[in-house]
Parts: C-alpha cells; structure tokens; sequence
C-alpha cells in the first residue's frame, strides 16, 4: 500500500486536463462553470455534475460518476455462483428481483437447465411487481423534484404494499435474493395470491389518481413538454433503452423482441411516445403501470402447479425432505455448499427488461465454480451519457426534471 | 441461411483472414476479428444494407491472465431491424493493451470505453475523452485484472489494536 502511496498522484483531475470538455468561453469567464452534486437531493443519490452555465442556461452538464462504486463485478470473481447472487441486489436497489432474475437467467443458459413453469411464471409475477415498485419511486421522487411534493406520499403508500408482498415471500422487502439458479428459492406461501390479487385489483383505482393531479396539470406541462427532448436517431447512438427510448418513439422492449422466462405468452402493449421529451417519457411509464397490471393479472390467472426449482441436483439443491433418506441428496447437497457447481468455458449474453431499459449479463465460466467474469450491462450507466444531450440549452432548473426523466439508480450507474 | 449466418458470410467476405474464429455457443455467435480491422467490421455491421447492427448494447473485456493475448474486448451488437445479436471480440496483448476507439461509429461507446480503460488498462486511441470514470482519478492500478488483489481490511483486535492502526491510510491527529 506505502508503496502506491509513494508513486507521482495527484488528488484532483487539474484545471488543464478537464479544459477540452469546455467551451473556450468558460476560460474567460463569460460562462460559469459550477459543481453539482454529489450531495444533492435532486440527483438521485450521489450524483455530481459539472455544470458548464451562460447564465441560467446550461451550455454543458459533465456528469462525474462513481461515488456508489462499490466493486461487485470484481467480488463477484472471488465467489461461487450461488454466493455471487446476493450482490446483484445490491446494484440496482429498486429492481432487486429483477437484477437476480437476470443474474439466475445467465446461469441457466451458461448451465443449459430448464426452469419449471411455475417458476417461471413466479419470477414474471414479482418482475412486473418490481416494475410497478421502481415506477412509483420515480414517480414520487420526479414529481417531487418538480415541485409535486404529495405525489411522493401517495407513490410509497402503494409501493409499501409491493414490499410487504416481497417479505411474504422471500423474508425481505427489498434484498430478496428469492430468485435462484434453477428457479425461485422455495414456494410462495399461502395466501400470496389473494394479496397480489388485491394489489392488482387497488392499483388501477390509484393510477387515475395520479394522472388527475400531474397529466394536465399546467405547471406540470410547463416543466415537462419540450424539454429534455431527443429524437429516435440520437437516443439509438446513445444506447438509450427502456421508457427513456420509448418516449422517443422508438419500440424497442426486450420482452417483446426476444422474450425470456415465458413473456410471450401474456398480451400486453409496449406504450410508445412521439416527442422524445419529459413528458412523453412520463406518459410511457404511466401506461406502463396499466400493462404490468395486465401481465401479474394473466400470470396469477394460469398460475401452473408444480415444482418451483429445476430437479438438475448439479445446480439446485435437493429438497430437504430428501436429506434424510437419500445418500446421492446428501452429496449434492454438501457439494452445492462447499464448492458449488463448475461452468463451462465460453460466454453468454442475456438481456431482461428493466424498469429502467435493457438490464444483461455477460457472464463467462471457466470451468471453474467461480464466474470467470460477470458484467453488467446497466440501463442507468448508458442512459446517464446521453445527459449533456438531453440537457443542453435548457434552464439550470430543468435539469433536475431531465434527470429525473431518465430514472437512474446510481446503484446501477457506479455497480 | 439465417441472419446471423448471412452476417457472418458478409464479415468473411469483407474481411478475409482478419475473421480468425467464429465460435457457437449455447446459441451465442461469437466473431473474434483482428483489432487492426475492427473499426472497418464495426462500420461494415452498422451501415451494410442487411446488416443494420444499430445499437450497441455493450461493451467490456475479459482478462485471461496469464494467457496471453491477455485481453479480449467484448462489442455486444444488436440489430433491431432484424432482430438479433452479435457478438464481437478482438484480442490485444498484456504488454501493450492499445485498441482503436469505436465511439466515431457507435457514440455510446464514449462511457463503455472509459469503463474498460478504468478497470483493465487498456487505452483507446482516439478516443474523445478517456479517463477513468468509476474509480477516482488518483487511483492506482485497474481492479478488474485479474493480477490486481481483491483487498480486504484487516481485522483489529484489542491485542494488534496500534499495530493495525498505524498501517491504516488515513489522516491521524
């Protein structure tokens, strides 16, 4: 360690290094350069920007990354692919089920093992549910940004119900860790189906609710349209996915266009906006509650029966009822614990639907018990670089409510 | 013949002996392509009429230390015309780990790069702006090599309470 210490650093970036990302303008003070962030409440969490201002608008917003940088990716190399589950739900804390879902998918198609159908229609169940949660977060903390305050209340009342379902059956309301390889970890307990059911059935009596308070209103709209605004072209160069791209008008879902764990089965629409800006991409997410309700709705519906994780005892533990009488159960059971099940060499790619756009996993074996290597191909990152885009031109305050129209997790940005 | 067998015909034709290897696996295409020609792969798979890989969905490396060429960098396309995905790797050694930039044709690729040359080291040439993003900028080393040591703190005990402390980086009063 001394001896890092000892080499030639420096704390900070110098003035010279950062000059090329300004204006010549900045240098003689005709435009203001001014940092944002990382502490500030708008940003999402720890955010910093450097804002580039000429005045009150903003000529440049440098988005500076990494204070949630927590090295999952690298100590996800020192654990075994089981053990490495648990933190997937800490990359992106609002989508927690749905990082393990795309995590356990991964495995599944670098271990080639099939999944039981109600295991798979389970994991649907609770993606969509967590869909539902991450929009009404955004929702609350968007609206709150651009001064809607009681939104805020009214979103976590709704999402509380979310986490209460996600503790009924996993033990926790958000690190749930509840979806494993091979399938979920145990049953769904009694009475998780009237609790959805009756979820299902309040949340559409809500959504009007809030529609009535922000889609007409005037200060809304006049925080919202026209704002942040980028066409289908650019969105695409910038890798920009989920509703964020949708608002440009572009239909790109991955639920549609390769379908994972059985979504092709449920009718639903993939709501598509025509500006590209603030508002079109509010107005996507709002739909996007609609059609969540209509895919928990038909999953609950045809609920199969059946076992809830794959019978490959490489892979899935066996049930604890067989640990008393059967030797070959034992094993595998202590092999699991010990020294977990070795991948084949070569890589996969899987990509799922996030609340926030297009959430994969490259991972890579090695023949060993350990992932070679796992990366995470994360919405908010990508979508986070095309914010000097979205922002540039408009008002130092709209870039809060750009901000908040993306909808990045910095939990999912700095991984 | 499929879409991703025509694209893979496409490359070979385009670019001959620079295609090395094209390997399946568990249903993932993989075209390993000389570095040299990566950005005229890259170009040919955007704008070729059929092609049409639009979007790139990522881009990462993977270190096989001690293997050498150590690095592989990963180019994760998609095209949304035709619905489907490639993957292209190219491979660079652990002495001198240069690739060219790709953001002249994919502009995402600006944040993925960084990334890479952040947590393996290699540098891109060309590229607009290529300083580390998620680690601060005084850091030493890339964390994501597999020779760089994971790290951990070390346990005090009332016993080593002072020897430990004192190792510690941080400011004392």
């Amino acid at each position: 360690m001394a001896a890092v210490l000892e080499q030639d650093r420096h704390l900070e970036l110098t003035v010279d290094e950062l000059k090329h990302l300004f204006s010549p303008r900045a240098e003689t003070g005709e435009t203001m350069v001014l940092n944002m962030g990382p502490q500030h409440p708008s940003t999402h969490g720890v955010l910093r920007l450097i804002l580039e201002l000429d005045g009150e608008i903003v000529v440049n917003a440098i988005p500076d990354v990494g204070y949630l940088h927590t090295g999952i990716e690298k100590n996800m190399e020192a654990k075994t692919f089981t053990k490495a589950l648990v933190m997937t739900d800490r990359l992106d804390y609002l989508n927690t089920v749905g990082n393990n879902f795309v995590y356990c998918l991964a495995i599944e198609k670098l271990m080639d093992v099939k999944v039981p159908p109600r295991a798979q229609a389970l994991r649907v169940i609770l993606a969509e549910l967590q869909r539902i949660a991450s929009h009404l977060v955004w929702l609350g903390t968007h609206a709150a940004d651009i001064a809607s305050q009681s939104m805020l209340f009214y979103c976590f009342r709704e999402r509380e119900r979310i986490m209460d379902i996600f503790e009924m059956v996993s033990g926790q309301r958000m690190m749930t860790s509840y979806i494993r390889p091979g399938g979920v970890w145990r049953d769904v307990p009694a009475g998780f189906e009237d609790a959805v059911r009756e979820f299902v059935n309040l949340l559409p009596a809500k959504v009007p609710d809030y529609e009535a308070l922000l889609t007409k209103n005037p200060i809304w709209l006049d925080r919202t349209v026209g704002i942040g605004k980028i066409d289908a072209q650019t969105a695409l160069a910038w890798g920009l996915t989920g509703p964020s791209l949708r608002g440009s008008g572009v239909n790109y879902d991955v639920r549609k266009a390769m379908p994972y764990s059985g979504y092709e089965q449920y009718e639903f629409e993939v709501p598509l906006g025509t500006h590209g800006d603030i508002y079109d991409r509010y107005l996507c997410r709002m739909m996007e509650f609609r059609q969540s309700v209509r895919i928990v709705e038909q999953a609950l519906s045809k609920l199969p029966k059946g076992p809830v994780i794959t019978d490959d005892r490489k892979v899935a533990p066996p049930p604890r009822s067989e640990l008393g009488t059967s030797m070959e159960a034992v094993i595998h059971h202590f092999k699991l614990w010990t020294e977990g099940f070795s991948a084949p060499p070569g890589e996969v790619y899987v990509a799922t639907e996030s609340p926030r756009g297009e959430l994969g996993v490259l991972l890579a074996g090695n023949g060993g018990p350990k992932p070679h290597r796992v990366h995470f191909r994360t919405p908010s990152f990508v979508n986070l670089s095309a914010l000097p885009i979205l922002s540039k031109d408009h008002f130092v305050a709209d870039l809060v409510a750009v901000i908040g129209s993306i909808d990045i997790v910095l939990g999912d940005v700095d991984r | 013949m499929s879409q991703i067998e025509k694209t893979v015909a496409a490359l070979r034709d385009a670019l001959r002996e620079a295609v090395s290897e094209v390997k399946e696996f568990r249903g993932d295409t993989t075209v390993v392509i000389a570095k040299e020609r990566l950005l005229e792969a890259l170009r040919l798979l955007k704008d070729a009429p059929g092609l049409e890989y639009n979007f790139l969905t990522t881009l990462t490396a993977i270190d096989d230390w001690p293997a050498e060429p150590r690095f592989s960098v990963i180019y994760q396309l998609y095209s949304m015309k035709h619905n489907v995905r490639l993957r292209l790797k190219a491979l660079t050694p652990g002495d001198d780990p240069v690739m060219p930039t790709a953001t002249g044709v994919y502009p995402n690729a600006n944040w993925h790069e960084r990334e890479v040359y952040d947590m393996f080291g290699i540098t891109f040439t060309g590229h607009p702006d290529l300083r580390r993003i998620l680690m601060p900028a005084d850091w030493g080393g890339h964390p994501l090599r597999k020779d760089y040591p994971l790290g951990y703190e070390e346990v005090q005990f009332s016993f080593n309470w002072h020897e430990i402390d004192n190792k510690k980086p941080y400011a004392k009063a």
